[in-house]
Formats: structure tokens, sequence, C-alpha cells
């Protein structure tokens, strides 16, 4: 009986130890991003380009405008793939090719993303760069690569929402004389669309979160891109890029990037498991 | 009760951290030799020191960057046996404290092999990077915009660019920011329009390197002062040194010393 609370408490350390250690980070984060931000004003540091460390110029607007640019990218490449592959891999395919199909999507989840970086600073920088122009290292590249990095996010999150669907729907549907195609977008999607939306949401949030993969495609501009071939900063590349040299003021202002970038990801989680949730409760109601 | 878990969950993180944080204070023994100064020197000097403590285990050396300003103001307290500076010093203060060029470092300005321009004056160079020439026929090249690659902030290859070439002017926001000499090659290796400054010892002949001001970034160009883009590397002393600081000071002019900082791509002592 001791033994067996003994182990419960371990366990509940380590449990809360973990917990701590975001609570950790969170504050040591807004410690030294915060002071800055309010220091510099709102709107000095959201609404104004002007990055020049050296000179306490500390305007991250473009690399707000740079991340978001990219993440977008990346969701209109890599949440149309992952929701298609999702949808044929549920509805359409042969579960023994799905079965071997799944797994090798969920794969590409395993590959570092210096990896991808390196595949597209060797192989589509050079060919944007010929066939469409501009330097290659471009918003297009960064939103390429990084769509395949969020596929099997979004597309193994899709698959679950979608398997979640009660088959007495999808029996429903073709015994009424619904063609697949017609089951699939007029009621298996829509079933499953919360959770379809958690997918994408918890995708987003990867995107705006890497970093190596950026910073070797993206190529780092301060400007703010006024097309797809334009190079880019994102928030995360900036802090990468500089935090090895950065001391004082420019340290404090790389943390209060960190901030933006946390808020920012927390807002997307939060949106992401509201839908979840939602889901799964629509699962019990039936 | 549960509150104490919460607690005890706490303990371990943060007595972590204070272990490290004494490891981190508990290497201070005997008289050691304190060197302070320029962030672009620092590397290298710890390099030399690393070496020379391999062979001088009694030896000790403390290494600090923190500006060649700092480095100076250190030296002049007495906080630091030697400074290090990667600019020349100002004739008041080269009364003050006694210099010594320990290497040479050079940057090159490499354009595309496909490139028609063969040179480029520092004034076009700083009109290029500030962004105020942005296309290649200007120079007398072909008609295509100019893609400048520059280096993140801070680091020891920008700082040395922008102090030689740039004279206070911004380097165009427009430039793509690479974090590597060997990235910067990489792009201006596949980009015909790109033009980006890379350390000397970089250079091959996937890129071109241009002349600067009439003068090509060789070893000998640069150990004579002729090479625009050249900046020395300081060690700087005030009164008589301690026997400790002489002996890392003439391992580091050594033959053994010099040959470590070319291999990590300076230029010797002239």
């Amino acid at each position: 009986m001791r033994q067996e609370k003994l182990i419960a408490l371990i366990l509940q350390a380590v449990a809360l130890s973990a917990l701590a250690g975001l609570l950790l980070i969170t504050v040591f984060i807004f410690k030294e991003g915060l002071p800055l931000i309010l220091r510099t004003g709102l709107k000095d540091f959201f609404f104004s380009s002007d990055w020049e460390p050296d000179a306490g110029h500390f305007g991250i607007m473009s690399m707000i405008i740079g991340s978001l640019a990219v993440t977008l990218g990346a969701m209109l490449i890599g949440g149309t793939l992952g929701l298609g592959m999702a949808i044929v891999l549920t509805q359409f395919c042969p579960p023994k090719l799905a079965s071997f199909l799944k797994p090798t999507i969920e794969l590409l989840a395993g590959i570092p993303s210096v990896v991808y970086g390196f595949m597209g600073v060797v192989t589509l920088v050079p060919l944007i760069r010929s066939y469409l122009g501009g330097p290659g290292l471009s918003v297009l590249a960064a939103s390429i690569v990084l769509g395949i990095m969020v596929l099997p996010t979004v597309t193994s999150i899709s698959i679950d929402a979608l398997k979640a669907v009660p088959r007495t729907y999808w029996e429903g549907s073709v015994a009424l004389g619904a063609t697949r195609w017609q089951t699939t977008h007029m009621l298996m999607l829509k079933a499953a669309r919360s959770g379809i939306v958690a997918a994408i949401i918890l995708g987003m949030g990867r995107a705006l979160g890497e970093t190596m993969a950026v910073i070797m495609v993206a190529g780092n501009a301060l400007e703010i891109p006024g097309s797809v071939l334009d190079p880019v900063r994102t928030l995360t590349s900036n802090i990468a890029l500089e935090m090895g040299y950065a001391s004082g003021e420019h340290r404090e202002a790389l943390f209060a990037a960190g901030v933006t970038l946390f808020a920012v990801i927390m807002i997307f989680n939060t949106i992401a498991l509201t839908f979840a949730r939602r889901t799964i409760r629509q699962g019990r109601g039936q | 009760m549960y509150r104490s878990k919460i607690n005890s969950a706490l303990i371990v993180p943060v007595l972590l951290c204070f272990a490290l944080l004494l490891t981190a204070c508990s290497s201070q023994t005997g008289e050691s030799v304190h060197i302070v100064g320029s962030s672009s020197v620092q590397p290298f000097v710890e390099l030399l020191a690393e070496s020379y403590l391999k062979n001088n285990p009694e030896e000790n050396v403390d290494v600090q960057g923190g500006g060649s300003t700092a480095g100076l103001q250190a030296v002049r307290t007495g906080l630091a046996n030697i400074g290090t500076s990667s600019r020349m010093l100002t004739a008041a203060e080269s009364e003050t404290f006694d210099s010594a060029v320990v290497a040479l470092d050079g940057l090159a300005v490499v354009v595309n092999p496909a490139n028609p321009l063969s040179k480029i004056t520092s004034a076009e160079l700083r009109d290029v990077f500030s962004g105020k020439i942005a296309n290649w026929e200007v120079l007398g090249g072909d008609d295509r915009p100019i893609r400048p690659i520059t280096r993140e902030a801070g680091s020891g290859s920008r700082d040395n660019f922008a102090s030689l070439v740039m004279e206070g002017n911004p380097i165009s926001r427009r430039a793509i920011t690479q974090e590597s000499n060997g990235a910067v090659k990489e792009l201006v290796k596949g980009d015909p329009a790109a033009i980006g400054y890379i350390s000397l010892s970089m250079l091959s002949h996937e890129v071109k390197a241009l002349l600067v001001d009439e003068e090509a970034p060789t070893i000998e160009n640069i150990q004579k002062g002729h090479y625009a883009l050249t900046r020395p590397f300081l060690f700087v002393t005030k009164g008589d040194m301690s026997p400790e600081a002489r002996r890392f000071f003439e391992y580091v002019l050594s033959d053994e010393g010099q040959a470590i900082l070319e291999e990590e791509g300076l230029v010797r002592k002239p």
C-alpha cells in the first residue's frame, strides 16, 4: 500500500515537472521580453518595420507579416494536400493501400527540418530562380517546404477526424442512394469539420514555429515582401539568426519577438483545442 | 498536501540550475591572463588559448568579448592584461597604449562567374549595399537587378563590412541575409545577379572575386595594406605585461599561433 502511494507520488512529481518546465519558460520569456515591448511602445514595436538593433530600432512588423505570409502559403499547399490525402485514405482507397500510405506520410514528420531546408536550397530554390525569377529564396520556396513539413500533421489529424464520424452516417447516406463523393463532401466533411479545422490550425502552429528550414530557404531580407518571389524574414528565423550575438536591448528585443510568437501560437492552439473538444462532444451526443 | 508535491517538483530543475551556475563560476585559480575586447577577435583568441593551454596546462587564460573599446577600457583600468581590437587605434589611444598586429582579416567581394564585371570601387560597393545602385548596368554589367547578400546583424564579417565600406549608411533592407560565409558563397555561385562578401579563406573558383579599388584580394595585398577591405586584429597592452601574459602574447606571435590563425582564415601578421 505504502509502495503504491510512493509510486503515485513520484509519477505526480514527474507529470508536474513537465508543467513546471512550461511555466518556467513562459515566465522567463515574458520577464525578458515584455519590458522592451512596453519601453519601445506597442506602435513602434508591432507596427514598424525598422529593425536595426545597433541603432536601437526594434520594429518587427515586416517579420510578423513574413511569418503570416509563409504560414498562409504553407497552409494553402499543405492544408489542401493533407486534407485531400485524408479524404482519399479514408473514403476512396482500399484499406490495404491505406494502411501502407498512412505510415509513409507520417514518416515525413521524422525527417529533420535541416534536411528539408537543404533539399529546398539545392533543388527548389534554383528551380524558382530560373523558371519564375527573383532570387529563388522566397515566400514561395518557404511555403512549399513548410507545406510538405505540415503534411503529416494535417493528414493524420484529419484522418482521425474523418474516422471518428459514426459509420451509421455513412451507411445512411449510401442507403439513400448518394454516391461516394456526394457522401464525402455533403456529409463526412461536414460531420468532421471541427476536427479538420483543428488539424489545419495545429499545422499552422507547426509552420509558424519552424525555424531552421525557413532560415535556409526564405532569404531573410527585412523588407516586407511585395510578391511571393521576394525574400522574407520570419519571427523565428530572426531570433535564431541573431541570438548568438545579441546582448542587452537587442537580446530583450529577440525575447519580445518570442513573446509575440508565443502569444500567436497559444491563440492557435486554444482555437484548435476548442474545435477538437467540440468534435468529441458531438461524437458523444450520438 | 497537494502544495508540497508541487514544491518538490519545482526543486529539481531549480537545483539543476544552481549546479550549472556553480560549475560555471569555479574555474579561477592561480595567476591568470585576462583578455578582453573585440567580439570578432574573441573566437580566434579562444582557439589560441585552447591550444596554448593544451601544451601549458599550468597556465590560465580567460577570454571575454565586449567590444574593442571595452577592451581598451579594461586594459586602462588593469582589469585585463591584454585588450583585443579589430580596428586601428586613434592617435590619442596610441599614446596611452602599446599595440601589435597579431593577424589581418580580409573580405573578398564576390559575384557569379557569369557576371562580366571584374572590379568595383568602395563607393560603388557602398551604393550597391545601401540600395542606391540597383541594376548591374549602372556598373557596366548586364541589364539585370543587383541582389546584394549580407550577413546577419552581429556577425563579425558584417561588422567588418559595415565599418570598412558602409561609412555609417545602413545596409538595405532588401538585402538577402545568410547566416554563414558558406551560405553566401552557395547563393552567389548559383545566382548571376548576386553580390556578396565572404572571408578571404572561403574564396574558390566557383565564385569570382572583384578587384576593389583596383586591388585584388590576395594575401600579399592584404599584408602590404593595399587592399581596402582589410582590418587588423590588434593585441593592446599598457605598461609592462605580467610574465604570464607575455608568454601567451609570444605564443600568439609564434609560428604555431600564426598557423592556427591562418587555418581559421586570417592572414598572418605582415
